[in-house]
């Protein structure tokens, strides 16, 4: 066990792979020579070669369009996209040929790709550099999406993802590499003893598809992923409420089970996520609580999420749901 | 060392020459560019081989062809000594060429100052133009003040052209009250319709294609403004690049494309961009001109420009225009370029400064001294202490006096629909404005 912070667990987890399959490759934006401009690939050309960890050219359509023919014709390519909100570019070869090439191919073609990418706010990022575009990609069958919350997952998410024969969107909550954040950037912390902050220094993997709870409590659920993991965790801490605190880890496929659990428990739920509300994917998780547990609710559920407008630069933390909307929210569904 | 052991400008890709390279005993190899030099190397660069005078200036309303090797040539009009020759001399008076290293100093002043004061803490980001001001004030010199801007991040020279104030535009980096955009916008992504300055977003090459259409709807209207863009050469990669290319060939419309290539897109070098040789001389497979200039020489990108903007004006349609520069600056406040290239390479350019090279013309010809520079230095500084003062007095990042948090939902649409008011309603009863505020560390 070492303490890592989420890029030295993902820079070890690209590391391992690559030491482990020689089908694995790395290629993004200053992913080479300089070793990315987050650094999660530092490194890793001089000890794995140029062939195998390289620059591209700047376009994204570009980057999943030769990161699909490359899985196509055989290897496993793990490549970055700078910034979530600059995959766009790249929204046709994800939705339309990454998504699609094994139904369309009746199984005869794949595309294991593992596309990184730095995701979410807290950065002081502004429009361009703060996006969670997560909704767009669960609502693309084929995808399977994941949202790790610390370095312990993330190094072992990624290893499942890479491993896996489906293609995989892998947002790395950009706030959460240096250290876990509880909304207030004031409380400038490391992830030296926070939980999740041990990792093991080799191989193991986290299982997709898996939702973890956090803490368990009676009084209500919530469910969340990414930074605002940390964020729920915190107001649920100052506020009181015995809630129970789910973290997704991955969206599709969703654990649905753990949540059902849960909310069949506690009868009572808050979802949060960073990203606008409007088709979110709270929403559906919301439309598959109701399905699931219609009978067990004792209130009717709420989220607290991101407004709908573009992700503001000055105001972002009156735009990022913060501990206080959270504990309002959680005081709300535990009334009556 | 020979000429040809020094990195060729040229040919940043490489061309034809490294294709025997991809064969390995039989097996294909895959080829990956490495950049010319990386920290502990010892830049060489080969001196231009072009000469002002080498290529002839043709009339406005040519065929593409003519420009077949201006496309792969390289305009100059200052040669090594600073003595303005050739065709291409745009013969502008000894005023203007004052006034365009007046402007080029300020931007160097300005960005200098912002800069410090990212450092201070008192900016969340900057990025300046530091060894490309001539690009974007000799540009913006030669155009037309109805013509319409769509800018990259890097010609903020276009905004002093234009007569915006240093102090407005220090508002829009610091996000306060003096800021007509709100602080919605990171620093340096100015916007300013008085001054036919489109709205710069972050994601890459975006604007090209849209000045395409802008030009086309300036056609379609009939009228007499003309349309510029700017991207940098790590940005030609982009799909967009080619989309503004190929309309812009169909529809011609009246629009002057140009390609910033200053070597360095973050860390990676121009031959991580292109394999081919130059980027001018991909206007050609389009039927477009193509024009490569030394960005670095005031005066020729003040007369490819002019030459650019009249054969749009005449109705002769698009052209490329390629400006050789080099970053001189790190990538953004964000960057430090000491990681990946060797830290003289900039004093090394062969194209040299574009402030130092003028400065040398108008020495030369004995409209300029060592001390009217001096003055000018010292104005400037001033003028851009006093501007960040002002735009200040507008409001810090430590004061918070940041616009309030329910303006978060103005804009969104022409008119705040249901969903939105409710929202704001929410955030200003829970009256969670407050707490946000001025929390960030300082
Ligand atoms: C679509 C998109 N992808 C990635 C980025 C991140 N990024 C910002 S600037 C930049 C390099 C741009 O280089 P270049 O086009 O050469 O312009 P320069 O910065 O050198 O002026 C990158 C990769 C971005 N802003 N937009």
């Amino acid at each position: 066990m070492a303490t890592m912070n989420m890029i030295q667990a993902i820079n070890s987890a690209l590391d391992l792979m690559l030491a482990r399959d020689p089908d694995v490759c790395v290629f993004g934006e200053d992913t080479g020579y300089f070793g990315g401009v987050f650094r999660a690939t530092e490194g890793l050309q001089q000890k794995h070669g140029r062939n195998r960890v390289f620059d591209t050219p700047l376009a994204e359509g570009g980057i999943v369009g030769i990161a699909v023919g490359m899985a196509v014709n055989g290897l496993r390519p793990v490549p970055e996209i700078q910034f979530a909100d600059y995959i766009y570019p790249g929204f046709d070869q994800i939705t339309n040929e990454l998504a699609k090439f094994r139904y369309r191919s009746g199984g005869e073609w794949t595309a294991p790709v593992t596309l990184r990418t730095p995701c979410g706010g807290g950065i002081r990022g502004g429009l361009y550099h703060s996006q969670s575009p997560e909704a767009y990609f669960t609502h693309t069958p084929g995808l399977s999406v994941v949202v790790p919350s610390t370095p312990h997952d993330a190094k072992g998410l990624l290893i499942s993802s890479i491993e896996t024969d489906d293609p995989v969107l892998f947002f790395e909550p950009k706030r959460l590499y240096r250290g876990p954040f509880d909304g207030n950037p004031q409380h400038g912390q490391t992830w030296e003893n926070k939980p999740g902050g041990d990792v093991p220094v080799g191989y193991y993997q986290t299982p997709l598809g898996k939702a973890v709870v956090l803490r368990s409590g009676d009084a209500a659920t919530v469910v969340t992923w990414g930074t605002m993991v940390h964020v729920a965790r915190e107001a649920i801490e100052q506020c009181g409420i015995d809630a129970e605190l789910i973290d997704l880890r991955t969206l599709v496929p969703l654990d649905l089970e753990t949540i059902r659990d849960s909310v069949n428990k506690t009868g009572r739920c808050v979802v949060v996520h960073e990203a606008p509300r409007t088709s979110g994917f709270g929403a559906e998780i919301i439309a598959s609580i109701q399905e699931e547990c219609f009978w067990k609710l004792e209130m009717p559920i709420l989220r607290v999420t991101g407004w709908d407008t573009p992700f503001p630069h000055t105001q972002e933390l009156q735009y990022m749901p913060n501990q206080q909307r959270i504990a309002r929210a959680l005081k709300k569904v535990t009334e009556i | 060392m020979t000429d040809k052991q020094r990195f060729r400008v040229e040919n940043p890709g490489g061309g034809e020459a490294r294709n025997a390279e991809c064969s390995h005993g039989g097996q294909l190899r895959l080829h990956v560019p490495e950049a010319p030099h990386r920290p502990g190397d010892e830049p060489r660069f080969a001196k231009f081989s072009q000469q002002p005078g080498d290529l002839p200036c043709p009339r406005p309303l040519a065929a593409y062809q003519e420009l077949h090797d201006h496309a792969t040539g390289l305009v100059r009009v200052l040669d090594d000594e600073g003595t303005a020759l050739g065709p291409w001399n745009p013969q502008l008076t000894a005023d203007t060429v004052r006034q365009g290293l007046e402007t080029m100093v300020r931007i160097r002043a300005y960005d200098t100052r912002m800069l410090s004061a990212q450092r201070q803490g008192r900016l969340s980001f900057c990025l300046e133009s530091r060894g490309e001001e001539a690009v974007a004030v000799a540009a913006g010199m030669a155009l037309l003040s109805d013509d319409l801007l769509f800018p990259s991040y890097r010609q903020q020279g276009l905004l002093l052209v234009r007569g915006l104030s240093p102090a407005e535009m220090a508002c829009q980096c610091i996000g306060n009250s003096g800021d007509h955009c709100q602080g919605r916008q990171m620093p340096v992504h100015y916007s300013s319709k008085p001054a036919n300055f489109v709205s710069i977003s972050s994601p890459v090459g975006t604007q090209f294609p849209q000045a395409v259409g802008a030009a086309m709807a300036a056609a379609y209207r009939g009228e007499r403004n003309i349309v510029a863009s700017w991207l940098g050469e790590g940005t030609a990669a982009q799909g967009d690049f080619h989309y503004a290319l190929n309309f812009a060939s169909v529809y011609r419309p009246p629009v002057v494309l140009n390609v910033v290539n200053n070597q360095w897109a973050i860390s990676t070098h121009c031959n991580m961009a292109t394999g081919g040789k130059t980027f001018a001389a991909r206007a050609e497979a389009y039927g477009v001109p193509g024009i490569r200039v030394d960005g670095n020489d005031f005066l020729a990108v003040h007369a490819v420009t002019s030459w650019a903007a009249e054969r749009a004006r005449q109705g002769g349609g698009p052209t490329l225009v390629e400006l050789l520069t080099y970053r001189a600056g790190a990538h953004s406040s964000s960057d430090d370029p000491r990681r990946y290239r060797p830290n003289d390479e900039a004093r090394l350019w062969p194209g040299g400064d574009p402030i130092e090279r003028l400065i040398h013309h108008l020495t030369k010809i004995g409209e300029w001294s060592d001390q009217q520079q001096q003055d000018l230095v010292q104005r400037c500084e001033q003028e851009m202490l006093a501007a960040y003062k002002e735009a200040e007095s507008h409001g810090t990042l430590a004061d918070g006096s940041q616009a309030p948090p329910e303006t978060i939902f103005d804009d969104v649409y022409h008119q705040l629909p249901p969903h939105l008011e409710q929202q704001r309603q929410e955030l200003c009863e829970e009256s969670l404005a407050e707490e946000g505020k001025s929390s960030w560390p300082q």
